[in-house]
């Protein structure tokens, strides 16, 4: 087995009866407890997560923003410092390099938090292309831990642990905080669930301290710590995007239906591509479905209709919250609609499900 | 009761037998979320596919025990696939089949042999 490296919460986790499994080149909990428990807990409550396995790059410099606006198709000039928005990354094709999330600091400092799995194809991308730029391009993932509160209970919980107001961080902002234990870290309001909640940076030295004392200021409200089999399945309910999945190098954020995370008033790279889907309508579209034959569908199978193939499944599982079994997957433009009966061909035989309304999940953020 | 080494198990129950999967099995699935066996009638041989066993995180094959003829599935794990979690080793069971070569059975660990198994793993 190829080496795989460990997050600085790996022996927390074994102490705490988490099952590990390899992911992303990295060894991580899949669950503590139980998949539907930890789920049904970030949605009713709350869920601390380790997630120190994303990556997280700094872009500096003078031409940070000119750049940056030219690497992702989102905007970052149009950010104010201190706010983030998430983007997909194209290359030359317009297929997408990774999806990320673009911290402003001020006009010469970004921050990207990139996924795991793409951390090295990432950083070879975005110095290549910085080339041009006066900008400097640091991978400082390694010296990087995060962790996740998720859940309606999220930010009580956390309050609990840091002086500053929390209520005062919006949906999608962040502020560098001094906990009461002493830690400095960025904390941002956002994730991978659908909830409301946040996300802490800090250095990899303090994740543990980090780690017991927010599991310490939730004991009351029983803040269960979650695997990532439940952040999959919460991520599912809510259509929130798995890179590998819904998105990779030859998909565009056009067919996923990321034109919302686009700004086509500016420049950026694999912009051709996105302009030309926009005017004459994408060959295939990112779709939800409800399966109506009881079956999991799962990444990979094909979606028929009728005796026609139209497309494949990039997702799916039972959603613990909703109780359904639920995919997404791409399908050709004419079998987009809501209501279109569709088919999962699932171990070589077709189970009827249908195209339905996304999220499937109704996001509860916080926004002001 | 006998057991394989891919933790399914198979009980003699009257002249048929119920065929599921072990305790350790479904602590190691968690969460059962769907459940399916090949139809009645069909003959399957030891170590076949005979269903598939769905936890939220992935699709698992079981397998015969031994040389089978399927009766009938276990209706009751239709709209309660968790059985499988919470009595896995009775209510839990997965299909009523035919033994087709009983000395097959022979071949198998009784409970105490599993357990010396287990502690391998």
């Amino acid at each position: 087995m190829e080496d795989l490296k460990r997050t600085p919460l790996h022996d927390i986790h074994k102490r705490n009866g988490g099952h590990i499994v390899p992911f992303a080149g990295w060894e991580m909990p899949v669950r503590f407890s139980s998949i539907k428990e930890e789920h049904i807990a970030v949605r009713t409550n709350a869920g601390l997560f380790d997630i120190s396995h994303m990556g997280e790059f700094i872009i500096h410099g003078p031409e940070a923003v000119k750049f940056v606006d030219m690497l992702i198709t989102n905007s970052v000039s149009s950010l104010e410092n201190y706010h983030i928005c998430y983007s997909p990354m194209c290359n030359d094709k317009g297929g997408i390099v990774d999806d990320l999330l673009a911290y402003k600091f001020n006009e010469s400092k970004i921050m990207l938090v990139v996924n795991a799995s793409n951390i090295e194809k990432d950083f070879d991308w975005v110095v290549k292309k910085s080339a041009d730029y006066d900008v400097a391009v640091e991978n400082e993932s390694v010296n990087f831990a995060q962790i996740a509160i998720q859940g309606p209970n999220a930010e009580k919980i956390l309050q609990k642990t840091v002086a500053s107001e929390l209520g005062k961080i919006g949906f999608f902002h962040f502020r560098e905080l001094t906990f009461n234990n002493g830690i400095t870290a960025i904390v941002s309001r956002t994730g991978y669930t659908g909830e409301d909640g946040f996300e802490i940076y800090m250095a990899s030295a303090s994740a543990e301290k980090m780690w017991l004392d927010i599991m310490e200021a939730g004991k009351d409200s029983a803040l269960l710590p979650i695997g990532l089999g439940a952040r999959n399945t919460l991520r599912l309910e809510a259509k929130l995007m798995l890179y590998g999945n819904e998105l990779d190098d030859a998909i565009s954020p056009v067919e996923a239906g990321l034109k919302w995370a686009m700004d086509i008033n500016k420049d950026f790279i694999g912009k051709d591509r996105a302009l030309r889907e926009i005017e004459n309508k994408p060959a295939r579209t990112l779709v939800g479905f409800e399966m109506e034959e009881r079956a999991i569908p799962r990444h990979g199978y094909a979606i028929f209709a009728g005796d026609e193939e139209v497309g494949i499944v990039t997702s799916g599982t039972f959603a613990p919250f909703l109780e359904k079994y639920l995919g997404l997957g791409y399908v050709s433009r004419s079998h987009r609609k809501r209501g279109t009966q569709i088919e999962i061909s699932i171990r070589g035989k077709n189970k009827k499900a249908v195209i339905v309304k996304t999220p499937f999940y109704k996001k509860q953020y916080k926004k002001n | 009761m006998k057991f394989t080494k891919s933790h399914e198990w198979i009980k003699e129950i009257g002249d048929v037998y119920h065929v599921g999967v072990s305790n350790y099995a479904q602590e190691h699935l968690s969460d059962i979320v769907y459940v399916e066996a090949e139809a009645e009638g069909n003959s399957i041989d030891k170590g076949e596919r005979i269903g598939t066993l769905e936890s939220v995180k992935a699709a698992e094959d079981f397998a015969a025990p031994v040389d089978v003829e399927i009766v009938a599935f276990n209706d009751a794990l239709a709209d309660q696939p968790e059985l499988i979690n919470t009595d896995p080793e009775n209510e839990g069971w997965i299909v009523t089949v035919k033994v087709l070569n009983e000395t097959q059975l022979d071949e198998l660990m009784d409970e105490a042999a599993y357990k010396d198994f287990l502690s391998t793993l």
